[in-house]
């Protein structure tokens, strides 16, 4: 009887199959989730450090407009006005272009311009941003002085690469949402005798809305952190923008062009990480944004 | 209006928005090719990088793009499957799961200087990698894992969940299901995914600055050792990629056709994702036929 | 068949490892110097260091980049066998620079370059000082053509500015809020695309996209340079501890010879630092070299 027990009550292969296999698994989520703890309590340390290590006042960080490091004057915020319209800007010129694109190629071409349109996308989304900066420089930044006079540097130039590259993002992950929509709506609104602009306008845009909207802000996340290409059409001067065809400069060419000539654990370097960390905790913002928003279109 | 009249009018503003559209993106890739692929020669492709002199090849370059990518594969593709594994099979749904794909979005916004920063700073100063390739394979991995286990997860979801419950019955444990039934039915979504977030990577130049470093030296490709030291299957020694070539070559190259070296890799890259798209493609064909079979 | 398969590749696998391991520990083991730093050096360090190791195989040499400060940081904090500077280390906020010894290894030249279709070729001193101070704003006023100036300016703490400005600017004025680019390559490839652009850059990066200026006349020429006929030049620095292994005081050695400089250097248009008459310290004064 007891051996009768025992044998029962052994667990089986099967089922230390499942614990070496939950093992495993959980394993490498807890790894995912440890590196972004440790990269975040890590840039959370260094971007502090400037206010807690070389007492700077938060306050003049984020409020004031005079960023010279050499002389110890530490204010952000002409790039951080710089980031945001540069993104907002791109985000809001991509959206309906990558919307336009999008209608048209799942509700209007046939599947071949999709099944082509498909490898084109994913070119774009790997040219080096390198080359999109040159691409700006050479052909954007000329076209812009041509046409309203200045340098052609600034946030108009910034705005055009930017969009140039979150479009093709932006276009796919369009095209899937506006896929994922049932077939059979589409089916139930032409029966009940509406035209395709219709059904477009009034059912599968309104049902696809939340995954537009990430598109836009998955979009916009992207263009926030962009480096390389920004820092080459921008101009790099850190001063409030004027206006779009000024030079302006963002939280990104800042920290690229300081980095390499400040010495780890000053202050001037120290405010480069303080940077670092508003670049993180804006792409956190976009982030809670995305989720809210596709939670909104679930319900 | 007349619902015809405005469905014809929004019809032809659309089709002709998209039609630019597609154009100025057809025009930029044909600009990119255009400019650098005069410049691709087969000399081009075999020979080293010059430092001062005009005539320089991307040989090494390319090679240690290619062989990055194949590092950050094998160190992310397994950390991803298995992510996607606990996420589509294990994963409660409550809130502690809810803020682990917080988490794994968080990581897909990364701005990438942010990624190479820290990458530079833990793993090449603190783990003591130096300017290595494994230094810049993590770094991508971080930058790669995100959209991996996304369409990892994408893949084994859409698998019936009928076969699942077929296999559960029969009285399998879930972790024989999943590696038995369910991984081999998502395999060709799981790699194309793979192949494309390769794609992805190739052109990544800002993270790999600090951490796969910006100077190739001279490799033995003849060295088939990857402990030893020149060997080019040594993933420790420092590597420049195309992408970063692309950038040196523009910021700091002294080489006279320094425009020409830069069209032709970006060229080269251009045409190597494109390789990598027609692959994943038709290997997901392949596969599926198999199974199907 | 299958497992059997599989585990006589992991078998074969894990034996190659092993013994490529032990292989590799067999050799004698390499002597590994580290460059960090400048990226306007690189690349003739690299040439540099692509001969030597031609001749002496022993030695490993790596040169990266990451930007004079990096360069400098890293070598205090001893993560790296050599740091390459185009900065005194006195000029560089957080480095004890007595803790450091400073290697001479080139000279470069700085010149001041317009685009090509501005016509101006020649500048005062005190002109370009005017310049870059936002005194002066339009081609104009210096007999250019009615043309806002467009002044690109490099990075803050980058040592081709600090050598810039201690050349032309008095003590106590500042530069005007300009454009700021980190990179010789960009600077050029911005001068070129823009009319009405003047910056500056190093002799090496000089081509035939942009315009170099003489200043009162003096041509930016080597032979300029070493009696400081030319005023703007650097110095670039490859630091070390204050008693480097023997590797990399050989290593440095050899940058600083003869030969190298007559050739690798020269060729890469950097001034021969043996052709110097003249020393500069970092607090910018010149004197005979003795």
């Amino acid at each position: 009887m007891d051996n009768l027990r025992k044998e029962l009550l052994r667990p089986s292969a099967e089922s230390k199959q499942e614990v070496s296999g939950k093992v495993v698994s959980y394993f490498a989520i807890l790894l995912i989730g440890g590196l972004v703890g440790t990269i975040l309590i890590f840039l959370t340390v260094k971007g502090i450090a400037l206010f807690t290590g070389n007492h700077f006042s938060l306050r003049e960080f984020l409020t004031g407009v005079n960023w010279q490091p050499g002389h110890h004057h530490f204010g952000a915020l002409p790039m951080i006005t710089t980031s945001f319209s540069v993104t907002v800007f791109s985000g809001l010129v991509a959206l309906p272009l990558a919307l336009v694109v999008a209608i048209a190629i799942t509700e209007m071409l046939p599947s071949r311009v999709y099944k082509f349109f498909q490898p084109v996308i994913e070119l774009l989304v790997g040219i080096p941003s390198v080359v999109y900066g040159y691409l700006g420089l050479t052909v954007i930044v000329p076209q812009l002085r041509q046409m309203f006079g200045g340098t052609g540097f600034g946030i108009l130039a910034a705005t055009c690469v930017l969009f140039l590259m979150i479009l093709p993002t932006m276009t796919s992950m369009t095209i899937d949402s506006l896929r994922a929509v049932p077939q059979s709506y589409r089916q139930a609104s032409t029966g009940l005798g509406a035209t395709r602009w219709q059904t477009i306008s009034r059912v599968i845009l309104p049902s696809a809305k939340s995954g537009i909207l990430t598109a836009m802000v998955f979009g916009m996340a992207r263009a926030f952190g962009e480096a390389l290409a920004v820092q080459m059409v921008i101009g790099n001067t850190t001063v409030m923008p004027k206006g779009v065809m000024e030079s302006a400069a963002t939280l990104t060419s800042v920290l690229t062009t300081g980095i390499g000539n400040t010495v780890m654990g000053t202050a001037a370097n120290n405010a480069l990480w303080s940077l670092a960390l508003i670049l993180l905790i804006m792409s956190l913002a976009f982030n809670l944004l995305i989720r809210l928003v596709s939670r909104k279109g679930v319900r | 209006m007349h619902p015809e009249k405005v469905d014809k009018l929004a019809t032809g503003i659309i089709l002709t928005l998209a039609g630019i559209v597609g154009l100025v993106i057809l025009s930029l890739l044909a600009y990119i090719l255009a400019t650098g692929i005069p410049h691709v020669s087969w000399d081009f492709l075999t020979s080293s990088a010059e430092s001062f002199r005009a005539g320089g090849g991307i040989r090494d370059q390319l090679f240690n793009s290619l062989y990055l990518v194949v590092l950050t594969m094998i160190v992310s593709v397994p950390l991803a499957l298995c992510a996607a594994i606990y996420l589509s099979e294990y994963a409660p749904d409550n809130r502690w799961t809810g803020l682990l794909r917080l988490a794994i979005e968080v990581l897909s916004s990364l701005p990438s200087v942010v990624v190479g920063l820290f990458g530079y700073l833990v793993f090449v100063l603190q783990f003591g990698m130096d300017f290595s390739l494994l230094a810049g394979a993590l770094a991508l991995t971080i930058l790669n894992l995100p959209i991996l286990t996304r369409s990892c997860e994408d893949a084994l979801r859409q698998v019936p969940y009928l076969q699942r419950q077929a296999g559960l019955g029969l009285g399998m444990s879930k972790w024989r299901v999943t590696t038995k039934i369910v991984l081999p039915a998502a395999l060709p979504g799981i790699i194309t995914g793979a192949i494309l977030s390769a794609g992805r990577i190739f052109g990544e130049a800002a993270a790999l600055i600090y951490t796969a470093g910006q100077s190739s030296p001279a490799i033995d490709y003849g060295d088939w050792n990857p402990f030893s030291p020149a060997s080019f299957l040594n993933p420790m020694r420092p590597a420049e990629t195309l992408a970063v070539h692309i950038w040196k070559v523009n910021s700091e190259g002294l080489v006279p056709d320094a425009r020409a070296v830069s069209n032709g890799s970006a060229a080269v890259l251009i045409i190597t994702i494109l390789l990598f798209n027609l692959v994943a493609r038709y290997l997901g064909y392949l596969i599926k036929k198999k199974l199907t079979k | 068949m299958k497992k059997t398969i599989i585990a006589t590749a992991l078998i074969v696998l894990v034996v190659a490892l092993g013994s490529g391991w032990v292989a590799a520990k067999k050799q004698p083991p390499q002597q590994k110097v580290t460059i960090v730093g400048s990226t306007a050096l690189q690349p003739l360090a690299e040439a540099v260091v692509d001969v030597y190791q031609a001749k002496r195989p022993q030695t490993s040499i790596t040169v990266q980049g990451g930007g004079s400060g990096t360069g400098l940081s890293q070598v205090q904090e001893g993560a790296v066998n050599i740091g390459s500077s185009d900065i005194f280390a006195d000029q560089q906020d957080g480095i004890d620079e007595k803790k450091l010894r400073d290697h001479i290894v080139a000279v470069s030249g700085i010149v001041p370059v317009v685009n090509k279709e501005l016509g101006i070729k020649n500048l005062s001193l005190d002109q370009l000082r005017q310049i870059f101070t936002g005194k002066i704003t339009n081609w104009q006023q210096v007999g250019g053509p009615d043309l806002p100036i467009t002044v690109i300016n490099r990075a803050n703490g980058s040592g081709t500015r600090v050598a810039f400005e201690q050349s032309v600017f008095k003590p106590g004025s500042h530069a005007v809020n300009a454009q700021e680019q980190d990179s010789n390559g960009t600077v050029k490839e911005i001068v070129a695309n823009t009319p009405g652009a003047i910056s500056y850059i190093s002799f090496s990066y000089l081509n035939n996209t942009v315009q170099p200026l003489k200043i009162d006349g003096v041509r930016p020429t080597a032979t300029n340079v070493t009696t400081n006929k030319w005023p703007l030049w650097s110095y670039e620095h490859m630091y070390t501890q204050k008693h480097p292994n023997k590797a990399t005081a050989e290593f440095i050695k050899y940058m600083q010879s003869k030969q190298v400089q007559d050739t690798l250097v020269e060729e890469a248009n950097y001034v021969n630092i043996h052709d110097m008459q003249v020393t500069r310290t970092p607090t910018g004064t010149v004197s005979e070299r003795k």
